[in-house]
């Protein structure tokens, strides 16, 4: 198909104007970064436009001009920003460069089928844009808190030393606080004893409701789901003060048995979400042939029915994991001093003392979930490959 | 032989008494506070010297001041208190205290005599503004300013004033989101004469002068809620000026080598100090009132001014102050030229109804 293709130039209109238009949007940044946005839009709408003109009209040679839009945009960014700019102007006048020969020589549409009009292509390619502005969207917050965690002061500030790349402006002092206080190092304790207890006890449950809920001569079913589910529906706050008042008559307040019952109760319906979807799946003539054989109800449930709704068991407890792991509001109120957790750490750190260790903390964590995550996947995919259930 | 044995027997009763009163106390201690550089000094100066003496002890922190009253009350409610000790302002002490939330104590009894031999309740004056109320510091609410955003041929900022010049001293400033010190300092700045401002402010007219005051600067104002905020809006260059404690901006000047400035003029004083909540069971109260004690006498809290610049609340405590640290005291006579006495009681009446307008002035 791609061979099918013709691709010709485009006329200099087409292309000059879209190159000025993403221009524009990087002037736009640029701008507003710098103080003024509208003349960011302009300079940044004109500067791109003449460049992708230049290159393809006078230079014609795409290495030779891509390598000079680099080297030339790479000098104006130093001149007006030092070291960071630099990088910034390189970048730019590598993609800049490119756009323009991309469009101008028609490459863009080598791939796709010959048969497309202009506004499925141009749809085809908005589509992509509109992804990816949405993927950083999500991302940004997440990645800008990274390199604040090697900042060497005790701010939430991008220090000029840290623009410059000067070593002196970054350390691992955080990661060192992160690791000798006795504060982060108690939260991190009750995180981890709590997490994984609170997580089995979901599971442990939820799967349980799960399989029972899915039995069609239960009574009241629908009745009976809705409540198991209720934590996930009914706001926080309200779950969280009704358990502080029924786990202080019961005395589970302030207790590590308490806390670990609440977050047990917030996850339970993860789990049944995501098994009964499994369970949907599940052919039941499987249980009934397990049972002709001979087996009890106990060993047909381990051999043969819980292989095949694992999958749905492992993600309803990795959110019950992540569940009990990230809360704030419940332990709050359910947990006492004794039991702080590390997001209630990160919190009043955040209120009382705007510490960098709250980044190094969070960033730690990130790596964790991503590892996690990973390995979870990998797993997964492995024991499917096994069994010859992947799709591919 | 009588002797021995009348001295056995004593020995014997003491030991008894030692074992019984050691058993009466509780050894575990949940201490709330405000965290960050402040509940450090309290841990230095008094916490960790008072568990090498009581190894057994175990002292949790739980950083919660801040909704002090809120929680207690839950607490209350639930009849559940799972707190100890309690660090508030002086404000919400006299709250916590008028609701039956906080105890009440005989300073003489509870607390030690200064180590001049003055009684505590002499020792501690006027600080102690509620039956249930143990002060320990004084801090101040001020001003601080980047010294590198001072415009070019204009002098440093030295009064309150020129929070509300921004002629002089463009850029942005920031306030507490609050109506407390803020209502008053636009007094002073329209006019109003010191001594005259609560009377001004308790008048409808009042109130609508200050935010009006207030209105002049309001688009050039970022407003803050927690200590930390102006910190670290002022690390960033966010703002040109900022309120918040003194304590705050001693940290971001000396110990940060930040470029900021104090600008100590029109300083509002403020107490800190602890509560006892009502309803703790005998042995919890025991070691509560041990360490209370010990953490509130002469040399206890003047260590603490070793490591925050807040001034100690006993006036026996003040000459054992470092040095080095007596010149970043609120009450050193070279920054309290000029000060701003809160009034209690002015606040304690006019609290929610000024609140409300100030927050409906806010939202328009």
């Amino acid at each position: 198909m791609t061979a099918l293709t013709p691709i010709s130039r485009t006329p200099v209109s087409f292309y000059v104007s879209v190159v000025a238009a993403a221009g524009a949007l990087a002037g736009l940044f640029v701008g507003t970064a710098q103080g003024s946005g509208l003349l960011g839009i302009i300079v940044g709408a004109i500067a791109m436009g003449a460049l992708a003109f230049v290159l393809t009209q006078v230079i014609k040679a795409e290495k030779a001009g891509m390598w000079g839009s680099v080297v030339l945009l790479a000098i104006i960014g130093f001149l007006l920003g030092g070291i960071p700019a630099l990088v910034i102007g390189a970048l730019f006048g590598w993609f800049f460069s490119w756009f323009s020969f991309w469009l101008y020589e028609g490459r863009y549409r080598r791939k796709l089928p010959p048969y497309l009009t202009p506004g499925q292509v141009l749809w085809h390619f908005a589509f992509r844009v509109i992804c990816g502005a949405i993927l950083v969207f999500l991302i940004t917050p997440i990645l800008v808190v990274m390199p604040l965690s090697f900042n060497a002061e005790n701010f939430f500030t991008f220090t000029p030393e840290m623009l410059r790349f000067d070593p002196a402006g970054y350390s691992l002092k955080h990661y060192r606080d992160f690791f000798n206080s006795s504060d982060w190092q108690n939260a991190l304790r009750n995180s981890v004893m709590i997490a994984p207890v609170a997580t089995l006890l979901s599971v442990g449950f939820g799967t349980l409701a799960a399989i029972g809920l899915s039995q069609p001569h239960v009574p009241f079913r629908r009745a009976i789901m809705a409540i198991l589910i209720s934590p996930m529906i009914v706001p926080l706050i309200i779950s969280a003060a009704g358990m502080y008042f029924f786990y202080s008559r019961i005395g589970l307040q302030g207790t590590y048995i308490g806390v670990v019952l609440a977050h047990a109760a917030l996850g339970i319906p993860f789990v049944i979400i995501t098994v009964t979807a499994t369970l949907v799946g599940f052919d039941r003539s499987l249980t009934r042939a397990a049972a002709n054989m001979g087996a009890s109800p106990i060993r047909t449930f381990f051999k043969v029915q819980m292989p095949l709704i694992l999958p749905g068991v492992i993600s309803g407890g990795l959110f019950a994991f992540i569940t009990s792991f990230d809360e704030v509001v419940v332990v709050l109120f359910v947990g006492s001093a004794g039991q702080k957790t590390l997001p209630w750490q990160m919190f009043i750190g955040l209120r009382e003392q705007i510490s960098p260790t709250i980044l190094a903390v969070a960033t730690l964590l990130v790596v964790i979930s991503v590892l996690l995550l990973t390995t979870l996947e990998l797993l997964r995919r492995r024991s499917e490959r096994l069994r010859g259930m992947s799709p591919s | 032989m009588k002797f021995t044995k009348m001295l056995l027997a004593s020995t014997a009763l003491s030991a008894v008494g030692s074992v019984a009163l050691a058993q009466e106390m509780s050894n575990d201690m949940t201490i709330v506070s405000w965290g960050g550089a402040y509940q450090n000094s309290q841990l230095k100066a008094y916490v960790e010297p008072y568990q090498e003496m009581h190894p057994e002890v175990n002292v949790v922190w739980d950083e919660s001041s801040n909704e002090a009253v809120a929680k207690l009350r839950a607490m209350n409610e639930a009849g559940n208190i799972t707190w100890d000790l309690v660090d508030v302002v002086a404000s919400d002490a006299i709250r916590l205290c008028d609701e039956g939330l906080a105890m009440e104590y005989e300073p003489n009894e509870l607390l030690a005599e200064g180590d001049d031999g003055t009684s505590a309740e002499d020792d501690f004056g006027d600080l102690i503004v509620s039956d249930c109320y143990i002060p320990q510091i004084v801090y101040s609410t001020t001003f601080g300013y980047r010294t590198d955003m001072v415009p070019e041929g204009a002098e440093a900022p030295t009064e309150i004033c020129s929070v509300f010049d921004l002629e002089t001293y463009p850029g942005k400033r920031a306030l507490e989101k609050r109506p407390i010190n803020n209502m008053e300092w636009a007094l002073l700045c329209d006019g109003v004469a010191k001594d005259e401002v609560y009377d001004v402010l308790a008048t409808p007219e009042g109130q609508e002068q200050a935010l009006a005051k207030l209105g002049t600067i309001k688009d050039d104002v970022i407003w803050w809620s927690a200590g930390a905020d102006t910190p670290q809006l002022l690390a960033d260059g966010e703002v040109f000026m900022g309120s918040t404690y003194n304590g705050r901006l001693f940290s971001v000047i000396e110990e940060q080598d930040q470029p900021v400035g104090m600008m100590w003029d029109a300083q509002v004083f403020d107490l800190d100090g602890w509560i006892i909540p009502e309803g703790l069971d005998e042995a919890r109260l025991n070691r509560v009132k041990d360490f209370i004690k010990f953490a509130t006498d002469t040399q206890r809290l003047a260590d603490q001014a070793k490591y925050i610049s807040y001034g100690p609340a006993r006036q026996s405590s003040a000459p054992l102050v470092p040095e080095d640290m007596k010149q970043h005291m609120p009450t050193d006579p070279a920054n309290a030229g000029n000060t701003f006495l809160y009034n209690y009681e002015f606040w304690a009446d006019y609290r929610d109804d000024i609140d409300a307008k100030f927050q409906a002035w806010l939202a328009q």
